[in-house]
């Protein structure tokens, strides 16, 4: 290689590196904010903002669903594993809602602790297969054949 | 090896053959795309949570890979153009970002058509849906600058730094999934774990992705072959090519 | 048959991503061969343009 060319490489190798450092750097300083929720025990650490429209994140508590069967409004529990925080929403719901399921809420905590939701989204885990064969695990799972999901 | 790859580099060899390969991977890829709409549409389950709508995956997902798969090709080739000085390997680097930018297009729009009925959004600012957002304007940057300037080789040198330094988006792509909390979902396919996706929907999904490959080559190379004619288009062999078609 | 495009209530968007797909991939292949000739055609007439005006001034 001659000399023009390695100094051309070591230029493209200057910039890619100088870039990634860079970026590297704004990405750790943006840290956290580049998140897109807050976890329930963020909330029950009072990290979340009081008064503010944030977005919560957790699984729905299984059994913590409870709809009023003259509205649209339902509550639930979100949870981390560590903490809970109860969701209040007034209106639909992703085709996904259901117990167990991963949810986003974008809203605001009222007095009580409690989340008051404007949107709720779900979100969908990167496990894909067909309803026998979730079935099957199901089942196996009752059985005590295997452990865990 | 080098000399090999010297000569291949030569615009007019590299003309006949990317003709010849632009073909055979347009066959592969319509070979690749008729068993890859079968299973995907008629003969693959549907899911468990998501039911018929997880078909949308089996055009999205390799979109998003060749989006990034694309960026990669490009700021590679864009940087052996720069460093060699090599007419076809630019050639090759700009070919890449209209077709690049078609599947990052693609896997946005298809991505949103999904999101909607299972999130409930058709849009939503996190770090995934952001990065591959940002990787668009990458390519848009990249087709703006090349039209911008007027001079082929200083177009080309521009535009190989503006690949190189978005190349750092692509693991920032990747990894937003696993760096962030998003509303996206982790990977599937590409986790160190064996992939939790069913056999069913493997098919299928891999089918797709390896036709896209195939077609994302053939686009390239087609178009690489009028790069290289408005790059040549005073040498004598363009000449000839002109005046037989014209003839 | 009808339940093969109803898709489980997804048809909308299930057909309009395939749709796209099709439409987006379909015009990346032919834009390319269609460049192509554009570019050849163009220095055909440059060609010729140039080959009268060097006759045309003997």
């Amino acid at each position: 290689m001659n000399r023009a060319r390695r100094d051309r490489l070591i230029l493209v190798g200057l910039i890619v590196t100088g870039v990634a450092v860079a970026v590297g750097l704004m990405l750790f300083a943006l840290g956290q904010n580049v998140n897109l929720f807050y976890s329930p025990t963020q909330v029950a650490r009072g990290e979340a903002p009081v008064g503010h429209t944030f977005r919560l994140g957790g699984m729905v508590v299984e059994g913590s669903v409870v709809r009023d069967p003259n509205s649209l409004k339902v509550q639930f529990a979100l949870t981390d594993g560590a903490h809970e925080v109860v969701v209040q929403r007034e209106g639909i719901l992703p085709d996904l809602f259901r117990e167990g399921q991963g949810i986003v809420a974008q809203g605001q905590l009222d007095g009580g602790g409690q989340f008051i939701a404007a949107e709720v989204l779900a979100k969908h885990d990167e496990n894909y297969m067909p309803p026998e064969v979730e079935h099957a695990m199901e089942t196996a799972k009752q059985l005590g054949l295997t452990k865990g999901k | 090896m080098l000399t090999r790859l010297y000569a291949l580099a030569s615009p007019p060899r590299f003309y006949r053959l990317a003709d010849l390969w632009s073909r055979w991977l347009l066959w592969c890829g319509i070979a690749l795309l008729l068993p890859g709409l079968w299973f995907s549409l008629l003969d693959s389950p549907p899911d468990y949570q998501q039911g018929e709508s997880v078909r949308i995956m089996y055009v999205h997902v390799p979109a998003a890979w060749l989006s990034m798969f694309g960026y990669v090709c490009m700021a590679t080739m864009a940087g052996i153009g720069l460093i060699f000085r090599s007419k076809a390997a630019s050639a090759v680097a700009h070919s890449c970002a209209p077709a690049g930018a078609a599947f990052t297009f693609l896997a946005l729009v298809t991505g949103s058509l999904w999101g909607k009925p299972m999130w409930g959004t058709w849009w939503i600012w996190d770090a995934r849906l952001t990065s591959e957002l940002v990787l668009l304007f990458l390519y848009f940057g990249y087709l703006g600058l090349k039209a911008a300037i007027e001079d082929r080789e200083a177009a080309a040198r521009a535009t190989a730094v503006l690949a190189l330094v978005g190349v750092v988006n692509i693991p920032i792509i990747h990894y937003s999934v696993e760096w962030w909390n998003t509303l996206h979902q982790g990977p599937t396919v590409t986790k160190l774990d064996k992939p939790s996706i069913h056999l069913s929907m493997l098919l299928p999904l891999l089918l797709m992705s390896f036709s896209y490959m195939a077609l994302f080559g053939a686009m390239v190379l087609r178009r690489a072959r009028g790069e290289i004619l408005l790059r040549e288009r005073n040498s004598g062999w363009v000449r000839e090519l002109a005046m037989g078609e014209k003839a | 048959m009808s339940q093969f495009f109803a898709m489980g209530g997804y048809a909308l968007y299930v057909w309009s991503a395939y749709a796209l797909a099709f439409v987006v991939v379909v015009w990346q292949l032919v834009a390319p061969w269609r460049c192509e000739r554009r570019i050849l055609r163009r220095i055909a007439r440059a060609q010729q343009r140039r080959g009268r005006d060097e006759s045309g001034t003997p």
